[in-house]
């Protein structure tokens, strides 16, 4: 999940009741399965909550890129540097559709990329981990793409019209990612001992991480219920977490590969694994900025932003430029 | 095998290999996100040309070596691709420069080989002019607008061009694997691609404002494998890395 700490207002949510007649129209709109498109009323509520939620997702995207061109240039096959380059490609393209989707909200790109380079914006915090070996290009894909779909797939059905459009396209291709990254841990897996080495190591650094995606545990997590209300959030952390459990581990059997989980068991009772949590103070610590990477993520793509600032500037005065002559000519 | 041949696949192959690499250091840094996608889809067309090329120099070859092995296990002097491509990337202003001066190459070459003699070639040829052409528009744009835009923005493309510039002749030489391989109706002479680029970089150099050098100056040891810059072995530490730390691997 790339939304990971989304705060709503914190009142508790309203009853139709309690609603004036807009509001309640609003909100009976949404519990009918209808959508909400960028020119109908909203609660300022929804409006912010949405703009955070998708901006967060955006920019997990765009900053997503790093850890993963992290290897392109040294991609062991031709094929595999193509296959990385297109799946990079792909992100950066999600971002786009996510911005635009946030833009319909009254928002701008610049805007938001203001508030991540001041860090009044998050990005997922698996974002904050680094890429190492070539194995954790499979157990990126395998894991980080595999849990973002767990999250988004139920995300088709948001409220939001645009939101829930962009997450149809985003969808289609994170699935394609997953196979991939799937198919680079198989490579891995059967070759030598060293790569099944990369490879159990990858999923040894990974796992947590990945399971700190889907946010802090429900009981935790006191603004989810608006958010479920609004259906801006489909279902609740924990039950993505453990749907993300039940389809990875016999994954990683496959493998040949041991979770890291000392806990790790089948219940048979509730029909999924019992599983260990992850070490939550470290999750807040990524949060608060203190991640392996956060530092030199956010710098990284501060300075791709400050260094093409004089291209943007020359692109819109060619563009100015040319909207003048076409005047003058008319 | 053809030995004339096999130089003319490398040279092709290598100087896609080496711009691909070049452009995908960009991957999540460019000045707008529309570019971080532009860059990252002409790296992709570059390295799928590039699969072609080295594929079809590997059979050519006929020695056991896969289009991969070419390009991860060959060290420097083994390189054919025009020093131009493997200069550092600098800043985007110099990135689109190079690409824009290698487009309208690339194109004029790419054009001239999809009626190739050799039918590989031609094939090879054909689909890569398509992508080359869509590159050459987009670079082109972008230089215009840089060159055109604001001062600072000028002053920058004025500087990528003057760097650049010695760097082009290279493109138009011929050595004797040339000479052979036009005579055999395989490639357009080299030289005879000077008129049509030229055109296509006066055009538009009018359009960005910006000044031809004065000079015909030319370095050159990149195509024919004499003498490269001493930034190739630099990429090819990072680029060749895992093959050669993990010989027995595959990936
Ligand atoms: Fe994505
Ligand atoms: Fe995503
Ligand atoms: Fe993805």
């Amino acid at each position: 999940m790339y939304a990971q700490m989304i705060k709503s207002t914190g009142k508790g949510v309203k009853t139709l009741d309690e609603m004036d007649p807009q509001e309640r129209a609003f909100q009976e709109r949404i519990d009918a399965g209808g959508k909400i498109e960028p020119r109908d009323w909203m609660p300022a509520g929804y409006r912010k909550n949405l703009i955070r939620q998708i901006g967060q997702h955006a920019h997990s995207e765009i900053v997503g890129q790093l850890p993963e061109g992290n290897w392109i240039t040294r991609a062991p096959t031709l094929e595999r540097k193509a296959i990385l380059l297109a799946k990079v490609q792909d992100e950066a393209g999600h971002g786009l559709y996510l911005y635009c989707a946030a833009e319909t909200l009254g928002i701008t790109r610049d805007e938001m990329f203001e508030a991540l380079h001041e860090g009044r914006m998050k990005y997922s915090s698996i974002f904050n981990y680094p890429t190492l070996t070539w194995a954790d290009m499979g157990a990126v894909g395998w894991l980080v793409d595999g849990a973002a779909i767990m999250n988004q797939v139920p995300l088709q059905r948001t409220s939001y019209g645009p939101y829930a459009r962009a997450m149809v396209r985003i969808c289609k291709e994170e699935s394609f990612h997953q196979r991939q990254g799937f198919d680079i841990m198989m490579k891995m897996c059967n070759g030598t001992d060293a790569q099944k080495k990369m490879a159990q190591d990858a999923l040894n650094r990974m796992w947590y991480p990945s399971l700190m995606m889907f946010g802090p545990s429900d009981k935790d997590s006191v603004h989810s219920e608006q958010s479920m209300a609004w259906k801006i959030k489909m279902n609740t952390n924990d039950e993505l977490r453990q749907k993300f459990v039940d389809q990875t581990v016999p994954q990683a059997e496959y493998l040949g590969l041991t979770v890291p989980d000392d806990k790790l068991s089948w219940n048979e009772e509730k029909g999924g694994y019992d599983f260990s949590e992850p070490d939550w103070s470290e999750f807040f610590d990524v949060l608060a900025g203190n991640g392996p990477c956060n530092q030199e993520r956010l710098q990284t793509r501060k300075d791709a932003w400050e260094s093409g600032q004089w291209v943007r500037d020359g692109m819109l005065a060619h563009a100015a430029k040319k909207r003048a002559a076409k005047l003058a000519a008319e | 095998m053809s030995a004339a041949l096999f130089e003319t696949l490398l040279r092709l192959g290598d100087n896609t290999l080496v711009l691909g690499h070049r452009v995908s250091e960009w991957c999540g840094k460019a000045p707008v996100l529309e570019e971080d996608i532009a860059l990252a889809n002409t790296a992709l067309d570059l390295i799928g040309q590039t699969q072609m090329w080295l594929s079809y120099a590997a059979e050519v070859e006929g020695a056991g070596r896969s289009a991969d092995d070419l390009a991860m296990l060959r060290d420097v002097w083994d390189f054919r691709n025009i020093l131009m491509v493997e200069r550092p990337n600098l800043d985007f202003g110099h990135t689109m420069m190079r690409q824009f001066l290698f487009d309208a190459y690339h194109r004029a070459l790419l054009s001239g080989l999809a009626g190739s003699g050799d039918p590989r070639v031609a094939e090879i040829a054909a689909k890569a002019v398509k992508e080359a052409t869509y590159h050459l528009d987009r670079s082109a744009e972008t230089v215009i607008a840089l060159g055109d835009g604001t001062e600072v923005s000028h002053a920058k493309m004025q500087t990528a061009l003057d760097l650049l510039w010695p760097y082009t002749g290279e493109m138009f030489h011929s050595d004797e694997a040339d000479a052979e391989m036009v005579a055999a109706g395989v490639i357009p002479d080299p030289e005879g691609l000077r008129p049509a680029w030229m055109d296509t970089v006066t055009a538009t150099m009018a359009e960005a404002t910006l000044t031809l050098p004065d000079s015909n100056f030319a370095h050159k040891g990149g195509r024919t494998g004499k003498q490269h810059t001493e930034h190739l072995g630099h990429m090819l530490t990072q680029m060749q890395w895992l093959q050669r730390a993990y010989p027995d691997a595959t990936w």
